[in-house]
């Protein structure tokens, strides 16, 4: 499989913040033809082109839609890596039950998946006393995992490992993310630095590293875009002491935890609101750090490093009070997505205000305008008719300036083709030369 | 200035070198490693690196504590500097007594004060004190890194610094009085294949002076258990004058002796596989330091003039 042969994806989870967001992400860009979304609940964030079909995690209707929408790339974002949001029972039939029935349904000789991207946790390596101060991705925790979220963890990312050794041909690729921060998400560390006080462990000054929102995003997408199977760490740059987190967020710090029999005090905490679940307590005694340079060898480049992470979230934390009532929360209602997706009535692209660009579901329409002519009948592997005007658009018809919008998500060899069907038909200048500037560059 | 030497040393002094350029001759082999320049940069606007070392804190410990202890408390006389290498990744191997033990601290404050290329030295310690509470907090910040093999390769190899391992670990500085000078069994031979790994040297150090320092006379197994300490010892001063008596040194003389170093990429390529050598090179590095310790103790005149 080639990089950028990721045209057609599924993600589970969808609406998970997660599965959303990187739906939003990929739906930028045309390339990406179909992009299905799956989960058991209504999706939490605004989507334009991306369906949503609601199922649970049965296998056998998750194989349906792969083999049905010929799916070629599944990105699983389900995993629940926070023990303070659901119960331990339903966090694991999530995590492993979930995960086992996602790869029973990508798997099989005849199925359309060529790439499994999973998103993981750093909760895989634990946080012990006898840990080394970076892990890398062949590193084992020191000991098993004690805790029932991390119990989960380490179970699911085995049965993705054993997913990816029964089937070589398919490019398997598991991220560990490190705790994710920014204003939009939710875990029980950011309520714990939104405290007006925070609460550490007395006697205990944990290293720290966090990885930013969009940058969990991007490296999902990265692992869409390129082809890079393997085991991954996803996290900032720069390790911060916990001690400085606070001192960068401008808060006091109050070792209020006793060093010992910190749990019984958790407990009551826990009643009174302050959620500090298991897996947590360990991280605020002993901290963790991993080594991300295995990510950034595959050409991935972090936007933001642990402590402008912190800046960022310390911005958030700041105008949080003023924005409360600003922001209207999104609701999916599934008629009103509906006809917005699929009725005719409704203007796609609308009002042109500079150079013209298609919407992402017109660009899709032309894209498939365009194979035709782009690609032999043969190496049509979508199987649509090769006739034209199989969707109401004939390529002859299409204005030289919709074309040239549309010509860089084009590949190589489509491109190589459409300059010599236009040479020979209508010899249109702005095409060609546009057809002749992307070629030129890479020169290979 | 001077709070800013871990981070400006490590990007100027320890530059990566590149296999087949011109200065990569004059150094012992190293693999190359396409990760080096994807380390992770340095932020000038913090005050600790992100091994939780705090310049800060250390160079006050440094002007107050430890100069007034290397000066005029053990009079510290230094012998050899110029066999800690003044770039590159080195381990330096020492012998270890003392209740709480002084003779770590002297050994960087050694290199700061008499070395004419100084850098930081990275102190490994058990990995009991990441899980006391208090130590927990202090040790990092003042160079202290658990010593997990993982943590000694990334020093050595990636960030080209100096570490330095005590191999006797507690065996050394939990030993009763009528037992000083008599090195105990040094490990399982770990740093000898860290070194290797590495392909960094290694460095000797013989000290004498701590065990008069810091005398442990008995050890009281109950409050061990009670407190969850790794020992409780008796000292002159401990636990009569409670905590702070840990730091109640007596003036003992030290000396230190900086021994040649000794390179570990000359037993070909993955040497570290060879178990039987790794135990050998680790025995003959004791055997050395005891070798000089004793010759030392021989000499001395007296224990709190030298």
């Amino acid at each position: 499989m080639t990089p950028g042969d990721s045209r057609r994806i599924l993600i589970t989870g969808l609406s998970t913040y997660w599965g959303g967001r990187l739906a939003q992400q990929l739906e930028q860009d045309p390339a990406y033809e179909v992009i299905v979304g799956v989960d058991n609940h209504d999706p939490t964030l605004e989507l334009e082109r991306t369906e949503f079909v609601r199922i649970s995690n049965q296998h056998s209707l998750i194989r349906r839609i792969v083999h049905a929408a010929e799916i070629d790339t599944v990105i699983d974002t389900r995993l629940v890596v926070d023990s303070a949001w659901t119960s331990a029972r339903l966090a694991h039939e999530n995590n492993v039950i979930g995960t086992m029935n996602i790869l029973a349904a990508c798997g099989g000789a005849s199925s359309p998946v060529r790439k499994f991207v999973f998103k993981s946790s750093a909760h895989f390596y634990g946080a012990e006393r006898d840990d080394p101060a970076f892990f890398t991705e062949e590193m084992d925790r020191p000991h098993p995992p004690s805790t029932p979220i991390e119990r989960d963890i380490v179970e699911a990312e085995g049965s993705v490992r054993d997913f990816a050794q029964r089937h070589r041909e398919k490019s398997v690729t598991i991220l560990r993310f490190a705790n994710g921060l920014g204003p939009d998400l939710r875990t029980s560390h950011s309520q714990l630095f939104s405290l007006p006080v925070v609460p550490t462990i007395l006697g205990f000054d944990p290293r720290y590293q966090f990885i930013h929102e969009d940058d969990i995003v991007g490296c999902l997408e990265h692992a869409v875009r390129t082809d890079m199977p393997g085991t991954y760490n996803g996290a900032a740059d720069g390790v911060l002491a916990l001690s400085e987190v606070i001192g960068l967020l401008g808060k006091p710090m109050a070792p209020v935890l006793p060093p010992w029999g910190t749990s019984a005090v958790a407990g009551p905490l826990n009643r009174l609101g302050l959620r500090i679940p298991v897996e947590m307590l360990n991280q605020l005694r002993y901290g963790r750090g991993v080594d991300n340079r295995r990510l950034k060898a595959a050409g991935y480049r972090y936007r933001y490093t642990t402590r402008e992470t912190v800046i960022r979230f310390r911005e958030h934390l700041r105008l949080a009070p003023l924005m409360r009532s600003a922001r209207e929360p999104y609701r999916y209602e599934r008629e009103v997505e509906e006809f917005l997706r699929w009725s005719p009535s409704v203007r796609r692209g609308g009002e042109a205000t500079g150079p013209w660009r298609p919407s992402p579901r017109q660009a899709a329409d032309l894209h498939k305008a365009l194979t035709p002519v782009g690609r032999s009948p043969g190496a049509d592997r979508s199987g649509e008719p090769p006739a034209h005007g199989a969707s109401g658009f004939d390529y002859d018809d299409l204005e030289a300036s919709e074309l040239v919008a549309l010509l860089p998500s084009l590949e190589r060899a489509d491109l190589q083709t459409l300059y010599r069907h236009e040479h020979a038909g209508r010899r249109r200048r702005e095409v060609l030369s546009e057809i002749d500037r992307l070629l030129a560059p890479s020169g290979r | 200035m001077a709070q800013r030497t871990t981070t400006s040393q490590r990007s100027t002094e320890a530059p990566f070198v590149r296999p087949g350029s011109p200065e990569d001759a004059a150094l012992p082999a190293r693999r190359a490693n396409e990760r080096d320049d994807l380390m992770p940069g340095i932020e000038p606007e913090r005050t600790l690196t992100d091994w939780g070392r705090s310049e800060r804190m250390e160079g006050l410990l440094d002007r107050t504590v430890a100069d007034f202890l290397y000066k005029h408390w053990f009079r510290v006389e230094v012998e050899g500097i110029e066999n800690v290498p003044s770039q590159g990744g080195a381990l330096l191997v020492a012998n270890h007594a003392g209740a709480l033990p002084p003779d770590a601290p002297m050994i960087v404050k050694a290199i700061k004060e008499e070395h004419p290329h100084p850098r930081p030295v990275h102190l490994t310690m058990e990995h009991f004190f990441k899980g006391y509470p208090g130590f927990a907090m202090l040790l990092p910040k003042i160079g202290g890194v658990p010593a997990h093999p993982a943590n000694v390769h990334r020093l050595l190899h990636d960030e080209q610094a100096l570490v330095q391992v005590m191999p006797e670990g507690r065996k050394g500085t939990e030993k009763l009085y009528k037992d000083r000078y008599r090195l105990r069994r040094f490990g399982r031979g770990g740093f000898v294949e860290a070194a290797m790994r590495a392909r960094a040297p290694i460095v000797p150090i013989a000290m004498i002076g701590p065990e008069e320092a810091a005398p442990i006379f008995a050890h009281v197994k109950a409050l061990q258990r009670l407190t969850r300490l790794i020992y409780f010892p008796i000292t002159p001063t401990f636990p009569h004058f409670g905590f702070a008596g840990m730091l109640g040194y007596l003036p003992a003389k030290f000396k230190i002796r900086f021994l040649p170093p000794v390179a570990t990429d000359r037993w070909g390529e993955r040497p570290w596989e060879d178990k039987g050598l790794v135990q050998t090179v680790s025995e003959e590095i004791r055997a050395l330091i005891q070798a000089h310790v004793f010759e030392m103790v021989a000499r001395r005149e007296n224990v709190w003039f030298g």
